[in-house]
């Protein structure tokens, strides 16, 4: 079975064809004629790998009714991603072989084609109090694990999880909020949450928490993972110990770039997210790590939910942002058309650093790597329209953006699992 | 010229203008409450709901007696904080208060930004009667009623809030009210009970109350609830008190005719010391004849738009 991508735009060569044999990348070159090789047709398009997202949440087992592993990895391929982490925060909590296991052999048998890969827990039932089966998980397939949505408060566990998890090559993705200092907040503590009377949380809150997993990860000298950064300080603190020399890489998400807590001001909870939008000179300072390498990947926390736990009072409203769908456009958007980085650097920080973080073989467009690959017109025009989302979960704030950038077509493993 | 919202949610976008208006029709109404026949048509064949998720006795009550006064037909929903949590939606509840022909719905809610989200959704006008931490724009305007009263005019004047800022929707309110309508604010809390960047909104802050009282028109208290002791915003009550109480001793540090006021219930010898609350200079029981006044003009204008 060959593939042959023709006339499209590819990081680091250029305009050139690309040829698929057997699900994996045989050539690449700036004419390849192949006879009997279906296709495809890339005049005119980006040709770039599928984006590998380090942070979504499918709620499936158990809380289908937000997103489920059909939806959840359909709507993750119409965002142009091919291989997506999904946290731990199902119900039950994916803390055992059994439900990783069960996660992985039903996007296997159900989902749209684009790899799952669970990360377990860190604790047991995510208390924060005994370890989950680390070893087991590994075995079954997780790649990483975190307690993400809640910190790792107990730094004694953390430290513990590092080091037992690093036997079996368990890096520990962290959720950094200090639950004590975020007090109940439920947006960015600042000058918006002042005058809109709601409840703030600083950004002390994230940044202590990132400043002792630096430590932890320095002490042990082990590899340490931070989710989702979302202020100017823990991106400092981060650029810090990789001049250290610490074993630390990290992520935002893509509405950390693009939003801030003037959002807030409508009270509509679709802006409410952990941790929060914070400010311009945040998404400056989370755009220029990006740039220098201090934050390695962009990922979604593609968090769905039902509407019913969206259209209520602020406090009361859950946290979280359906984001596959809209992760392409916002970043190409932000970052490259507002010339920050190229599209060659974007690859870098969409799909080859966090494929090299859950260390698989994709990432990449060159010969001997996985054929996960989309096509992708960085200057089309549209309109999010959440109603549109495949996405069971269309709490968006960004309903009604104009953006340009995206995705047309999504390749797993050499085989067609979406066009636009 | 009309009212130019639907709602009162906040009074951040209330003009000048407006709320000149508010406060003179509220004097135009005020001589009603001395009368012996407490009774207009002002609001015949409207339907007034409060609809309270916290309890409340002053404001329910004056928002009841405001609409009975005027003849509109009233009736009360109380719902406890828990059957928020389980029970119908706000905006389900909204909907059915609106196709029961409700004209005015008044909300007091413990979570910010509620009345904004009823008001999105149903037909009938809202009144934010208190929203979580955020806003209590009729306690401001009935404050501010109460100082014009006495002092003639709002522009220039300096009012000192004393208390806890923090979860203090009605110190919230009065700071977008008195600044648009020409008046300097001095606040004064623990920094523990003080917002962020609370000087970005245009006030000065301070931690000791006889700065904050300087030379002011107006000396308002604000309620201390015991719980947020509780929460380790400070050490006892007792403390707070002696350093963040308003009693004589400090008193003296305002104008010699300043106001003593407060929104009530008050915690006497807490936040305010009886000799105070209780001294010529306190206007607190004048406050809630005021408010009646200011809500009886406010469910007028309301109403009458669009008629």
């Amino acid at each position: 079975m060959k593939l042959l991508v023709k006339g499209g735009t590819l990081p680091e060569y250029g305009r050139a064809d690309m040829l698929v044999e057997d699900g994996v990348i045989s050539r690449i070159e700036g004419n390849i004629e192949c006879e009997g090789a279906q296709v495809v047709d890339a005049e005119g398009l980006y040709v770039m790998p599928g984006m590998v997202d380090l942070h979504c949440h499918l709620r499936d087992p158990g809380q289908e009714y937000k997103e489920d592993i059909v939806s959840g990895t359909r709507a993750a391929a119409a965002g142009g991603f091919t291989s997506v982490c999904c946290m731990a925060n199902t119900t039950p909590v994916n803390d055992n072989a059994v439900v990783t296991s069960f996660i992985i052999n039903k996007a296997k048998a159900e989902g749209s084609g684009v790899h799952v890969y669970p990360v377990g827990a860190v604790s047991k039932g995510l208390k924060g109090e005994n370890m989950a089966e680390i070893g087991d998980m590994a075995k079954a397939g997780a790649v990483a694990i975190s307690d993400d949505g809640k910190p790792v408060m107990n730094a004694l566990l953390m430290r513990l999880a590092m080091e037992y998890g690093s036997a079996f090559g368990m890096t520990v993705f962290d959720h950094c909020e200090d639950s004590n200092l975020v007090n109940k907040g439920v947006m960015n503590e600042g000058y918006n949450s002042t005058l809109l009377g709601l409840r703030g949380t600083t950004r002390a809150a994230e940044e202590v928490q990132i400043a002792r997993d630096i430590v932890l990860s320095e002490t042990l000298n082990l590899p340490i993972h931070i989710c989702h950064v979302s202020t100017k300080g823990g991106v400092e603190l981060i650029r810090q110990a990789k001049k250290r020399g610490v074993k630390i890489t990290a992520e935002t998400a893509p509405h950390y770039l693009v939003g801030t807590d003037d959002l807030c001001a409508s009270y509509d909870a679709n802006t409410k997210v952990n941790p929060p939008m914070r400010l311009a000179s945040d998404q400056e300072a989370l755009i220029a790590g990006l740039c220098d390498g201090t934050i390695d990947a962009i990922a979604t926390d593609h968090a769905p939910h039902h509407r019913d736990e969206k259209e209520v009072e602020y406090n009361m409203a859950l946290s979280g942002i359906s984001g596959f769908e809209t992760a392409f456009a916002l970043c190409v958007e932000t970052l490259v058309h507002g010339h920050h980085m190229t599209m060659e650097d974007f690859v870098k920080v969409a799909c080859t650093n966090p494929a090299r973080i859950i260390k698989k073989n994709c990432g990449q467009l060159k010969p001997g790597m996985d054929a996960d690959f989309i096509l992708a017109d960085p200057n089309e025009e549209w309109c999010i329209d959440a109603r549109k989302f495949l996405s069971k979960g269309k709490n968006t704030p960004f309903h009604g953006r104009l953006v340009h950038g995206r995705v047309k077509e999504t390749y797993v493993g050499g085989a067609r699992i979406y066009k636009d | 010229m009309a009212f130019k919202h639907k709602d009162l949610l906040s009074l951040r976008d209330v003009e000048r203008e407006e709320i000149e208006m508010i406060l003179s029709t509220a004097a135009s109404m005020r001589p009603l409450l001395e009368s012996p026949t407490k009774k207009t048509a002002h609001l015949q064949g409207k339907s007034i709901v409060t609809l309270f998720y916290e309890n409340s006795t002053r404001t329910r009550m004056s928002f009841e007696l405001a609409s009975k006064y005027m003849s509109a037909a009233a009736a009360n929903i109380s719902a406890s904080a828990s059957s928020v949590a389980k029970g119908e939606t706000l905006i389900d509840t909204g909907k059915t208060l609106d196709r029961m022909g409700t004209d005015v719905i008044i909300i007091r809610h413990p979570m910010s930004g509620a009345p904004h989200l009823l008001a999105q959704h149903v037909n009938a006008a809202v009144i934010n009667a208190g929203d979580g931490v955020n806003e209590h724009p009729t306690q401001a305007l009935l404050d501010m009623f109460t100082i014009k009263r006495h002092k003639g005019h709002l522009d220039g004047l300096r009012v000192a809030i004393i208390g806890d800022v923090n979860h203090s929707r009605v110190a919230r309110s009065n700071i977008f009210g008195l600044h648009t309508m020409g008046a300097e604010v001095a606040l004064c809390a623990p920094p523990t009970l003080m917002p962020v960047q609370m000087e970005e909104l245009g006030v000065k802050t301070y931690t000791r109350v006889e700065e904050a009282v300087e030379g002011a028109d107006v000396v308002m208290g604000l309620r201390i609830q015991k719980e947020r002791q509780e929460e380790g915003n400070f050490p006892s009550l007792r403390e707070y008190s002696a350093f963040f109480g308003i009693n004589e001793e400090n008193l003296r540090y305002a104008k010699p005719d300043a106001l003593v006021m407060h929104p009530g219930p008050m915690n006497r010898g807490v936040e305010i010391t009886s000799d105070v609350a209780d001294s010529e200079q306190s206007v607190i029981n004048e406050q809630v004849t005021s408010g009646v006044a200011v809500r009886m003009a406010l469910l007028y204008l309301l109403t009458r738009k669009g008629v």
